[in-house]
Order: structure tokens, then C-alpha cells, then sequence
């Protein structure tokens, strides 16, 4: 730490070549720590208030639409605690654009999900309105839903007995928010009755999309996930049930392979930053030669020559590197307030930061390597003399 | 000031030709080429010019590692940007193909996709007797009614599962995709559990060869044959319509109809009919239209994330270039000292190191996109589109290949015009005093 001033002043001896060097490790990092909020945000799932719940949908499908009085039956299992159910509703505002994420669900759903705050004024008012929706506060703000509004919301896939197509009618009756920023994903999302869903749609009647079982002990939700599974063997609409992350994981998974996106971009990054911070240091040792070796002709010992050039090395990319990932953390609020919430990045997390600064360091390391030893193997009479 | 004003200008001058540049087509590049190539041999400056820059790339053998530099990282943006660009332009390619003018798919009002779409038999039975569309030898009106289901099956080498699109047609469905073949087995016979299965469907799920059973929910199917087609179709399952709405509890409605028109010019009349019978309430659009509304977004989605990603690593990358063409001009100080002191003039110095590098920059372009089109030209890959996957293949054409070309050699121009202009304007006498 005694040679900090000393390394940081080589560090910048020449400073158009570090500046430069600077911004290209800047780039870098700012599309890692882009990248990698992205990964984290979608193979993260929404952790610690999922735990003890359990999905059930059809094993055909996901779209296959299971009997209401399975509720009951999978109530009934051992080592269940609660049951909800949902439905698709698939709903657009004004325009096909305009989708709003909302389904039709049980009066005790809202219970399964302690993560979804309602104040208890609105609850009550939801629930005596047959017609009442809750919506989240970010879906709230990009429509300007206010709690009294009545909107009209289009259906893709129901037709309406009421009105005769595909306009259903809904009065806001309260607006949640998420217990935790991080989960303000949830705020996107539009619920309503399922008893006025299940009265009012011209098809079909007494079906549910999924089911939602709060199991009382997460431990055993293997064991009961399988107990439900059972309840519908061999009949026609034979049921899976996954744990939640499971469910979601799924799903993401289906969608692309972010993982290996996202290490085929960073691998090709990291390549070619290794390769020019490894330039630029071997560029500053072989100039500074003579330096070096004025060093050891003082009695700085070969071993320190090499550790000063080797955190030089990681000086620069922490310098950068740490500026990269701090425009991250400024940029992606923004971008997450610009889409609305859709973007679920909020922030920059901490298994990012901690990875980041660990390439930081390996990084440095590597690059500073082959010009420290060299340093540290100088001899000082011909480095002196300039041969 | 003045110094500060010239490098204003600089800036103000990278940028507008960067914006020419962007908008500049494949002939308009090779018209510059050719000028410049006439310009150099040509004129006493273009022949210095030329001259110089020999010596330049001569020496570059001596500064291997800073022009790996430039090579390798615009090989790098190239490379990422390409790649992703494919990705998005095969997802389009493959969505768009099943789209014709001559082929009109309708859905009941409202719907976006088919799932989202239920018709009755009455509205089946309705729209195929609508006026403009063709008929076939025997009188029939050319059209099938359809019905799309998703069926979990599991991955091939994987132990997860993932979601089919099953699609139940009638019998007119093949005439009205020309493009699909069957490559193996046979068509399905009406009324069996039979399955005919798209060749990217059957690469990614496990147990669909031909002749095999396969079970779907408590169903047991078999597999009686394998088309091929570039569309959407190839992720698919295809059945008998009747029998994949009873095994899933779908009665008697369909989803969809398509049908073939008389002329892509009886669209207007089929619509327009549609629309005014009272019985209806859908919505036709032509399959292309359709079908490229469905790619819209997410091919949207993935270009913007690609720009992204290749500008950020772009900007990596030149400062990088710059890097090392400053501590080239630096190293040839001495050199460039002597050129202008018998006189050679600022021009031909300028033009030799821009030319340097934007040489490095075109052999690291043409690697990264020769890389590219090795691994990934026609790479399967999968999303998940509406509720199940969809198989796609990227597609490295030679747009992209030009896209990338010009990227990297932009890069080439901007990394290279600032140590250029500093080499001509280095001050003769102190250059060569110095060591």
C-alpha cells in the first residue's frame, strides 16, 4: 500500500494511452454488467416469497383448462395449507398493442401472495364488487388508472355474455403494490373475480387454468406435489405439479438460452479486452526499462518490481471496470422506468458486482503478467545501458 | 485554441462521414473504391501516398501485437454483431416464409394469434363458401379448417420438457402450403391417432421417428411420416383435425381457417364478404400479412439488442484502434520526420495511416464474419413463441456480412483519422531530434 502513489503514477505517466485503455475497459464492463443484470433478473425468479408454492396445470398443456372441483380434491391432500386458481384472460386496452397482463382469479388468491401489498379498505371494497379489479401501481401509471374508473378491457380470447364480443367492463377498486422493489414486476399485473369471469364468459363454465397450493412445510412439497399429481392419474385431464421457480425456470428457459447468449457475447468481449490491456502493458513496461531499473539499482528487491507492475495492471482494470459497472447502476433504473417495468432489472446485483470485480482481478492479473516477470528478471546493467 | 478548434473539426468531420457512411449502399462504397484507387495512381500526391503507406504495412510486421489488437477487436464487434443480427433475420426468415399473398387466414375478431381464436362450424362452414376463394377439380372449395394445441413432450438428450405446437388440419391443408414436402412415411389418414411431424419438431423432441408411438397426455399416437418446410410449420405436429379436438376436448370448433384465393387480388372481396355477413364476426388478413406481424416484435426485440451491444463493443473497440495507431505514429516518429523533410506533404501522410488501419480493420471485419458464418450460418436454435417453441435457424447472408464490413471499416476511419492528423502535423525538427 506504502507504493500506491508510485504505481498510480505509472499508471498514468502516459495519459492518453490510459485514458484510452480506460475507455475501452469502461465498454467492456458497461456490456457485462448490462448483460448480466439481464441474466440474473431472468434466471433469478422471484426467490424467498415463492417458497412453499406449488403450480398445478395440465400435464398437456399449460393452456389445457383443469375442472374447478379438483380445488377441493387437492385441498384435501396431506400437507396442503391452502389452494387458489387463475385463469388466463389474455386482456389488451384501447389497442392489440396495449396488452395488459391480467387473469381471472379465486377470492383467496391474494392470500398465497404475502409479496402483493393491498391496502385492507380496498381489499374489502374489491371483494363486495363483482366487477371490481385490482391493478398493479406501475400498470396503474402507464394507463392512468385511477381506484373509481371503470375501463373497458378487450379480451383475446373470451367473448363476453354482457356485451355481446369481446369488451369486458371492470371498476378499479384498489391498486396493490410489491412488498419489495425487486419484485415490481408483479405491479404489471391486472386481477379480477373469477366468479364474474367464470359467469360472464360465453364459453365453457367451472374451468381453471392453474392452481396455486401453499404447501404448510416446503420441505415436503415434493412428496406433495406428487400426492396431487395422483388425484388426476389415468383421468383426462391429468394434472403436473411443479414448484414455482420451477415453473417459472421453465418457461425462461423455453424462451431463449440467455445463459449462453450472454457467455458467447462476454467470452468475445473479454478475449479481445485481455488482448489489448495486455498491449498497452506490455507498451508501458518496455518504455518505462530504464525506470524499472533505477528502481532495483535503489534496492527495490525483483519480487516487489513484480508486484507493482502486477498491481498496475489491477489498478487499471479496477479503475475502469468499477466506472463501467457504476454507469451501469446509473443507466439501468432509467431503462427500467423507460419500458415501464417491463425491463424486471432494478439495479445492479450484488452477485454482479462481486463477479465483475472478480474478472476485474483475474484480468489485471493476466495482463500484467508477462511484463512483471520481465521486470522482476531485468538486469539493471543492461537496462541501464540501454541493450 | 487553434488546437482545440482542429480537433473540434475532426470530431464534427468523423461524424459525417460516419453518418454518409451508414447510409451508403454496396455500389456507392465500391464507387469511392474505385475513385480513390484512380486518385492513387493517378495524381504525384496519390502516388506518395501510396508509397508511403508500402512502408507503412511493411513495418507492420514489427508491431504484431498492436495490430492484433485492432485486427482481433474488430474482428470481436464484427463477429457479436453478425451473429446477433442473424439470429433476429432467421427468426424473421422462418416466420415469414409460410406467408402468400394468395393465402387468406381468418380468425374470429380480435384475436392476435390463433390460440386466441375459437370459429364454430357454422362460421367454418360460412367462410368456405365465401366468394374469391379457389376451387379444386372436383368443385371443393380449397380452404382448411384448423386447430393449434400445445403438447408437452419431452427434449431431445434432455431431461426437460417443453411445449409442441400440435396442429389438427383438414384435408386441404398440404395444397395450401406448396412449399411443404413429405421427406418421409406418409400422410396421416383422417380419424387415426396419427401424427405427421415438421423436421425441426422432430430434431428437437425426443421420440418422434417415424413409426415409433408417442404419448400425448394419456394419448397414445403414432408417427407415420416427417415434412419439411422452411416455415413456422417446420416446429410443428401435424393430426387430424377432428381427432385432436376430441382427444383435447375441443368439441367440434376449429381455431383458424385457411384458404387459398382465387388471385391475390380477390383478398379485397373475401375480406369485404366476410365483414358484411352478419352471421361472422372475424377477421381475415392475407398469410402474409399475418405472418409478419407475428415476427414483428420479437425480431424488433432482438435487432435493438443487437445494435446495442455491437455500438457499446464498437466504441471498445475503437479506442483500442486508436490506441494502438498513436503508439504506431509514435514509434514511426522519426520516420514520418524524414518523409516530410525531403517533402513529402501532410496528405499522403494522412491518407497512408488511415489507410493502415483501416486495412487491419477490413481483415479483422472479414474474419469475424468469416467466423461467424462458419459456427453459426444455420445453427437451430429455439424460442418460445405465443405458448410453445419455435424452431429457427440463423441466417448469415451477405447483407449482414456488408452490415459488418461497414462497421468495422467506420471503425477503421474513426481509429484511424486522429493519429493520422497527428502524424502529419508533428513538428518536423523536434521529431527528428528525438531519440
Amino acid at each position: 500500500m506504502k507504493y500506491f502513489h508510485l504505481v498510480w503514477s505509472a499508471l498514468f505517466r502516459r495519459k492518453t494511452r490510459t485514458i484510452l485503455t480506460l475507455v475501452s475497459i469502461i465498454a467492456a464492463f458497461l456490456l457485462f454488467g448490462l448483460l448480466d443484470s439481464v441474466r440474473v433478473a431472468f434466471t433469478a425468479g422471484n426467490n424467498v416469497a415463492g417458497a412453499g408454492r406449488l403450480v398445478v396445470t395440465s400435464r398437456m398443456s399449460m393452456q389445457q383448462a383443469l375442472p374447478e372441483s379438483l380445488g377441493a380434491r387437492i385441498a384435501n391432500v396431506p400437507g396442503v395449507s391452502s389452494v387458489a386458481y387463475a385463469n388466463w384472460f389474455a386482456g389488451v386496452y384501447q389497442d392489440p398493442k396495449n396488452q395488459v397482463f391480467s387473469f381471472a382469479v379465486s377470492p383467496d388468491y391474494l392470500d398465497l401472495y404475502p409479496e402483493i401489498v393491498l391496502p385492507a379498505d380496498q381489499r374489502a371494497a374489491w371483494d363486495r364488487t363483482r366487477t371490481g379489479a385490482i391493478v398493479g401501481a406501475a400498470l396503474a401509471r402507464r394507463f392512468g388508472w385511477k381506484i373509481g374508473d371503470k375501463i373497458p378491457l378487450q379480451s383475446t380470447i373470451w367473448p363476453s355474455k354482457s356485451s355481446g364480443n369481446n369488451t369486458w367492463t371492470f371498476d378499479i377498486t384498489g391498486i396493490f403494490h410489491a412488498r419489495d422493489k425487486k419484485d415490481a414486476g408483479n405491479e404489471q399485473t391486472l386481477m379480477f373475480h373469477w366468479k364474474y369471469f367464470d359467469e360472464n364468459n360465453q364459453f365453457g363454465s367451472g374451468e381453471v387454468h392453474w392452481y396455486v397450493v401453499k404447501v404448510a412445510d416446503p420441505a415436503h412439497a415434493d412428496s406433495v406435489a406428487s400426492a396431487i399429481d395422483a388425484l388426476s392419474a389415468n383421468s383426462d385431464h391429468e394434472t403436473r405439479t411443479q414448484t414455482e421457480q420451477a415453473f417459472q425456470a421453465s418457461f425462461i428457459k423455453q424462451l431463449i438460452n440467455i445463459g449462453f447468449v450472454v457467455a458467447a457475447i462476454m467470452g468475445a468481449v473479454f478475449f479481445t479486452l485481455l488482448l489489448l490491456t495486455g498491449n498497452t502493458m506490455m507498451q508501458a513496461v518496455r518504455e518505462r526499462t530504464s525506470e524499472l531499473a533505477v528502481l532495483k539499482t535503489i534496492g527495490f528487491s525483483g519480487r516487489a518490481v513484480l508486484a507493482m507492475v502486477l498491481s498496475e495492471g489491477v489498478l487499471m482494470l479496477l479503475f475502469g471496470g468499477l466506472i463501467g459497472l457504476g454507469l451501469v447502476a446509473v443507466i439501468v433504473p432509467g431503462m427500467a422506468a423507460a419500458s415501464g417495468g417491463m425491463v424486471p432489472i432494478h439495479g445492479v446485483a450484488g452477485q454482479t458486482w462481486a463477479l465483475g470485480i472478480g474478472l476485474m482481478v483475474v484480468i489485471g492479473l493476466i495482463v500484467g503478467l508477462v511484463p512483471a516477470w520481465r521486470a522482476m528478471r531485468l538486469n539493471i546493467v543492461d537496462a541501464l545501458s540501454g541493450r | 485554441m487553434k488546437r482545440f478548434l482542429i480537433n473540434f473539426g475532426l470530431v464534427v468531420l468523423a461524424v459525417v462521414a460516419l453518418a454518409v457512411w451508414v447510409r451508403l449502399p454496396w455500389f456507392g462504397a465500391l464507387i469511392l473504391a474505385v475513385l480513390f484507387a484512380l486518385w492513387m495512381a493517378l495524381t504525384r500526391s496519390g502516388r506518395q501516398a501510396a508509397s508511403v503507406t508500402k512502408v507503412g504495412i511493411g513495418t507492420l510486421r514489427d508491431r504484431l501485437g498492436s495490430s492484433l489488437v485492432i485486427v482481433i477487436g474488430i474482428a470481436g464487434v464484427v463477429g457479436v454483431l453478425v451473429a446477433l443480427l442473424a439470429m433476429g433475420e432467421g427468426l424473421q426468415a422462418t416466420l415469414n416464409s409460410g406467408g402468400r399473398n394468395d393465402t387468406a387466414i381468418v380468425l374470429r375478431g380480435g384475436a392476435v394469434s390463433e390460440s386466441q381464436s375459437v370459429l364454430v362450424r357454422d362460421d367454418v362452414d360460412v367462410i368456405e363458401q365465401a366468394a374469391g376463394v379457389a376451387r379444386d377439380a372436383s368443385g371443393k372449395p380449397m380452404a382448411s379448417a384448423e386447430l393449434v394445441v400445445a403438447a408437452n413432450l419431452r427434449l431431445r438428450n434432455s431431461q426437460d420438457e417443453a411445449a409442441a405446437q400440435l396442429r389438427g388440419v383438414d384435408d386441404g391443408a398440404w395444397a395450401l402450403r406448396p412449399d411443404l414436402k413429405i421427406v418421409e412415411g406418409r400422410k396421416f389418414r383422417p380419424g387415426m391417432r396419427e401424427l405427421v411431424v415438421g423436421e425441426a419438431a422432430h430434431r428437437q423432441f425426443a421420440g418422434l421417428d417415424v413409426g415409433k408411438d408417442i404419448k400425448l397426455g394419456t394419448q397414445v399416437w403414432k408417427v407415420v411420416g416427417m415434412f419439411q418446410s422452411d416455415g413456422a410449420w417446420n416446429s410443428e405436429l401435424w393430426a387430424d383435425r377432428q381427432t385432436v379436438a376430441s382427444a383435447y376436448r375441443r368439441g367440434n370448433s376449429a381455431e383458424s381457417v385457411l384458404v387459398k384465393l382465387t388471385g391475390p387480388s380477390a383478398f379485397a372481396q373475401f375480406k369485404a364478404m366476410l365483414a358484411a355477413d352478419p352471421r361472422l364476426k372475424v377477421e381475415a388478413s392475407t398469410t402474409r400479412d399475418y405472418f409478419a406481424k407475428q415476427s414483428e416484435g420479437l425480431s424488433k426485440i432482438i435487432r435493438v439488442v443487437g445494435l446495442t451491444v455491437g455500438i457499446i463493443m464498437a466504441i471498445g473497440a475503437l479506442f483500442g484502434a486508436l490506441n494502438c495507431m498513436f503508439a504506431a505514429v509514435a514509434s514511426r516518429a522519426r520516420e514520418i520526420a524524414t518523409l516530410r523533410a525531403i517533402g513529402f506533404r501532410g496528405t499522403p501522410v494522412v491518407v497512408s495511416v488511415m489507410l493502415e488501419t483501416m486495412l487491419l480493420a477490413l481483415v479483422g471485419g472479414v474474419l469475424g464474419a468469416l467466423i461467424v458464418w462458419l459456427i453459426f450460418n444455420g445453427y437451430h436454435a429455439s424460442t418460445l413463441s405465443g405458448f410453445t417453441q419455435l424452431m429457427f435457424q440463423f441466417k448469415v447472408g451477405p447483407d449482414l456480412i456488408w452490415t459488418g464490413l461497414k462497421w468495422a471499416l467506420a471503425i477503421g476511419f474513426v481509429g484511424g483519422l486522429f493519429p493520422a492528423v497527428r502524424a502529419a502535423r508533428l513538428p518536423v525538427t523536434t521529431a527528428l531530434r528525438e531519440l
